[in-house]
């Protein structure tokens, strides 16, 4: 692994560079819900591509120099934005529309020049549909030197950026009154996705680059409720995705570097998703069944307490197995002791809310709570001197 | 001080004979969003041919409750029955009306079709719409004072204009009972009064009327019957017995000012 | 332009792209009223993995394995799409960027792992279809449509995008006035006792029916293009759900043929000796229709609030 050779280095470094940009930045993208935006952006780069072919090849250059082309995917990336922003802002159509037409039409678009560079004679060998997937076979030292390069003046500017994006993000309006423009912001923001998705086209492909925005603030949001953890995070799964992915691309052949490394970044989204505390799939299930079995279980015991049948299945059967009633239906000793507890706690929540003094602690009622772990003992003895008299009733 | 035995003393106790005959009858329901209860084990046994308010603070489930019931959204527990039977195979029996913003004003289609919506159930799949039909639908824009506008399309109506095109679908159903959404939210005067009338003479045709409704000020003209909650019960009853300070102090707690519930002029 | 040389040549590759692109406008304009135009993207992205899957699983080139894995490939993606948007509570847009990157990046790899170049199953052909080699070789001119034997020799394409257009409106018409009221309002349509759940999900895979069918014929550009233009395009036409609808397929068909002549004949007018991608063109002037809908189209501006505002 330590044996790749010096142009698998610089891609592996470049990855890993743009991993991180494209973390963060795909971060900023997540948080304003307009993820698939990238999506747009990466389709419509085609054209570009063909176009800039097309016309180096016309003025007698080297149709295939690397930075030419990526010039020209900025560009119909670009316009291709600027499409998304004026369908959703100029007709009535929804931002999602606006998406999936734009990057079909440029795609097809893009599809033409490519089938028109076959026929051209300097065209036959362009290679350009490397493109389309990503290949980092059979590349130069200087396209290798100048994705790291690029990898790295992305994630550059990214942490120039970071302050404004993130006070824009999370409150437009604060950022606002702080006097940052937060349209100018947005456009620096789309920049930065356009300027890792042109970095990444060669290494990755269009059809595949809006993972590397994606996955990872996905992946990062089920570790952490805060939003500059989810930042820092993102950066490092991408960085992880990238430059893994590169080396294991490397390691062997017909691993295409592409897709391994979208690969790569699902894994770490998978493992996420399974098994991450609180908003992973294990722990919210888990969750969300002891959470059901204590609403049944509650109602079940002041059903009981207030002499009403119980009607549900589940609330019976939680009942029986928790020992508070008989097969019958009868409630045990155990069951009444719980049952008094349960209505007991219910009437001083009822006495509690109705108290304007304590509206915070008020606040707090939801059904499951024990009154003990919101107020003090005194508190809980206060209510109940003013509870008795009708208890006893 | 009497407070904590209200809930049994406003219907708690009305045990299954009245669920039996209930148009609507609430048992247990509990949903959450997340991680608490955001409407908690709520009985509730609406009383036929009645008005009644579902009232309550900001936050306190009032509209969660209605659409758990109804299967809108999913709940954790609960059933709901209608005269005694599962709702589900009672469906005909019942019109809801939702809020307004629930859906997309700027879909492609017109008032007409939207009242026709209401007839569903009748047209089913493949049925074709009759004149019998069309007549019907215009009856009910007429009953909410729409029926200049059953061409318009439904984006260019004002917010009280859309909320009687909601009104006059539910009419087109022809159900027993009326469960409306803040139907009054966000509504000009002469759209509040309409839909006023057209409840009422629901009423005086024998059905009933459930709204979730924030005005306190209108509940003791609008409504015969309240029901206030916060997460859970607080009370439920006659207007004159149910809708007293003390239960709105209960359900509202320091969010009412006194002299607001004073300017209620609660008997 | 002579029946000889149109018929074996032009009429099927023209008739193939226009049922296509129907089939596809017909569900798309439900996805786009649904806020779901992003499904059309990633059901044709899907398609690829279900392709190589189903080829490696049969070991053979064949019709309908392949689009039974596509269209596996569509459910399990949608499926997986909800799961990670319920469970994960993760938005949409994302959940549907996580799962067709992360399928499609399988199915490539995939397809590099296993021998697959010596067949006929490559990228290329995923992305762009074939439509300029469906060729009617036994016409000899416009009499030969009332010959059985020549008919017989129709490209196989032709009948099966055939069948599921009629499928794909048999389904439209049946389902109309559910789609409708579901689309418009959730919530209503469940208090009527309407399975929202169940009729949302036979959308999609009608969608994916037609998605599949269509890439078979001409390639995933078309059948996102068409997804998604024709509809949006008729969208900002008319403020009738049935008015759309007939756009919406006068619109694809347009796209089909004006798209197939000039992808065939634009470059020989130019002067240039070849053809260029017909799937392409199809989309780009799917595309062009859209702009110019958007720019002129009479009800192009909003009218209501949107949801939620």
């Amino acid at each position: 692994m330590l044996d790749l050779g010096y142009n698998a280095t610089l891609v592996m470094i470049g990855a890993g560079l743009l991993g991180i940009a494209a973390g963060v930045t795909g971060t900023f993208l997540f948080l304003r819900k307009r993820s698939l935006v990238s999506d747009a952006i990466s389709h419509s780069t085609l054209p570009g591509v063909g176009l800039a072919f097309i016309v180096m090849v016309a003025f007698g250059g080297e149709g295939r120099n690397l930075f030419g082309l990526m010039a020209g995917s900025a560009l119909s990336a670009g316009i291709g934005l600027l499409c998304v922003t004026w369908l959703t802002t100029r007709t009535r159509l929804a931002e999602d529309t606006a998406i999936g037409a734009v990057l079909s039409v440029f795609f097809g678009a893009g599809i033409v020049l490519l089938t028109v560079i076959q026929n051209m004679s300097a065209g036959r060998q362009a290679g350009l549909e490397s493109f389309l997937l990503g290949s980092t076979a059979g590349m130069l030292r200087i396209d290798a030197l100048t994705i790291a390069g690029g990898g790295a003046l992305v994630l550059a500017l990214v942490v120039l950026l970071r302050r404004p994006m993130t006070l824009s993000a999370f409150d437009a309006e604060y950022a606002a009154s702080l006097g940052l423009d937060n349209r100018r912001i947005d456009l620096a923001m789309m920049g930065l996705v356009l300027g890792i998705t042109v970095v990444g086209l060669k290494i990755v492909g269009l059809i595949m680059i809006v993972a590397l925005l994606i996955l990872p603030p996905v992946t990062a949001r089920f570790w952490t409720e805060r939003s500059d953890r989810v930042v820092l995070i993102a950066g490092l799964v991408g960085g992880v995705a990238g430059a893994g992915g590169a080396v294991i691309s490397a390691s062997a052949p017909a691993l295409p570097t592409g897709p391994i490394i979208v690969l790569s970044g699902f894994a770490l989204f998978a493992l996420s998703f399974l098994f991450a505390p609180n908003r992973g799939v294990l722990a919210a299930l888990a969750d969300h069944l002891s959470f059901r079995r204590r609403v049944h279980l509650r109602q079940g015991l002041l059903a009981l307490a207030q002499g009403q049948p119980v009607y549900e299945a589940l609330t019976l059967r939680l009942l029986r197995r928790a020992g508070l009633i008989r097969r019958d239906g009868v409630a045990t000793d155990a069951g009444r002791a719980a049952a008094a507890k349960a209505l007991l706690d219910e009437r001083r929540w009822q006495l509690l809310r109705a108290d304007l003094a304590s509206e915070t602690a008020a606040a707090r009622y939801d059904g499951l709570t024990p009154i003990e772990s919101v107020l003090t003992p005194d508190q809980v003895a206060t209510l109940d001197r003013a509870l008795r008299p009708t208890v006893a009733s | 001080m009497a407070l904590p035995e209200l809930a049994a003393e406003n219907g708690a106790r009305l045990d299954d004979p009245a669920r039996e005959t209930s148009p609507f009858a609430i048992r247990g329901l509990t949903v959450s969003y997340g991680g608490a209860p955001a409407v908690f084990s709520v009985d509730m046994t609406v009383v036929p041919g009645s008005m009644t308010a579902i009232i309550g603070p900001n936050g306190a489930g009032k509209s969660t409750l209605l659409k758990a019931a109804l299967g809108v959204i999913p709940r954790l527990s609960g059933r709901v029955s209608v005269l005694g039977q599962p709702l589900e195979s009672q469906r005909r029996r019942i019109a809801y009306v939702p809020q307004r913003a629930s859906v997309d004003w700027d879909f492609p289609t017109l008032v007409l079709d939207v009242v026709l919506m209401g007839l569903y159930r009748e047209l089913g799949l493949l049925r074709r719409v009759r004149r019998a039909h069309l007549d019907k639908a215009r009856d009910c824009l007429a009953r909410v004072g729409m029926q200049d506008f059953a061409d318009r399309q439904i984006g260019q109506l004002s917010g009280g204009q859309q909320q009687r095109v909601f009104l006059a679908r539910a009419l087109a159903q022809e159900a027993e009972l009326y469960l409306l959404d803040e139907p009054f939210a966000g509504v000009d005067a002469a759209t509040e009064k309409a839909i006023i009338d057209v409840l009422k003479s629901l009423k005086a045709e024998q059905r009933t009327v459930v709204c979730v409704h924030h005005d306190l000020s209108t509940v003791t003209d609008y409504f015969d019957r309240v029901f206030l909650l916060n997460k859970s019960r607080i009370a439920e009853g006659p207007v004159a017995q149910a809708f007293t300070a003390e239960t709105l102090q209960s359900a509202y707690g320091g969010r009412l000012a006194t002299a607001q519930i004073d300017q209620l002029s609660l008997g | 332009m002579s029946g000889a040389e149109f018929v074996p040549l032009s009429l099927p590759p023209i008739l193939i792209a226009s049922f296509a692109a129907v089939a596809c406008a017909l569900p798309g304009n439900f996805l786009v009223l649904r806020k779901q135009a992003m499904i059309g993207d990633a059901i044709s992205h899907v398609a690829l993995p279900g392709i190589v899957v189903a080829f490696l699983l049969t070991g053979a080139v064949s019709t309908w394995p392949m689009m039974l894995g596509a269209a596996g490939a569509a459910v399990v993606a949608v499926l997986l799409i909800q799961f990670v948007h319920r469970v994960g509570r993760i938005d949409p847009g994302a959940s549907m960027g996580v799962v067709f990157t992360a399928m499609f990046a399988g199915g490539v790899l995939l397809l590099e792992q296993s021998d697959t170049s010596s067949v006929h199953l490559d990228v290329q052909h995923a992305l762009y279809g074939n439509l300029e080699s469906l060729i009617w070789l036994d016409a000899f001119g416009w009499e030969s449509l009332l010959d059985p034997v020549a008919l017989a020799g129709l490209p196989p394409e032709l009948l099966r995008m055939a069948v599921v257009l009629v499928l794909v409106t048999g389904f439209i018409r049946l389902f109309w006035r559910p789609l409708k009221l579901s689309t418009f309002d959730e919530g209503f349509a469940r208090t009527l006792g309407m399975r929202t759940d169940l009729l949302g999900l036979a959308l999609v895979v009608t969608a994916a029916v037609a998605a599949v069918a269509a890439f078979d014929a001409v390639g995933s550009i078309i059948v996102i293009a068409m997804f998604i233009c024709p509809p949006a395009a008729a969208r900002l036409m008319t403020n009738a759900l049935e008015r759309q609808i007939a756009w919406s397929c006068l619109f694809a068909v347009l796209a089909a043929v004006l798209g197939y002549v000039l992808a065939g004949y634009g470059p020989l007018w130019l002067g240039a000796p070849d053809a260029v991608s017909a799937a392409g063109m199809i989309a780009t002037v799917s595309g062009v229709i859209l702009a110019l809908a958007a720019l002129f189209g009479p009800c192009r501006h909003r009218l209501g609030q949107p949801k939620g505002a």
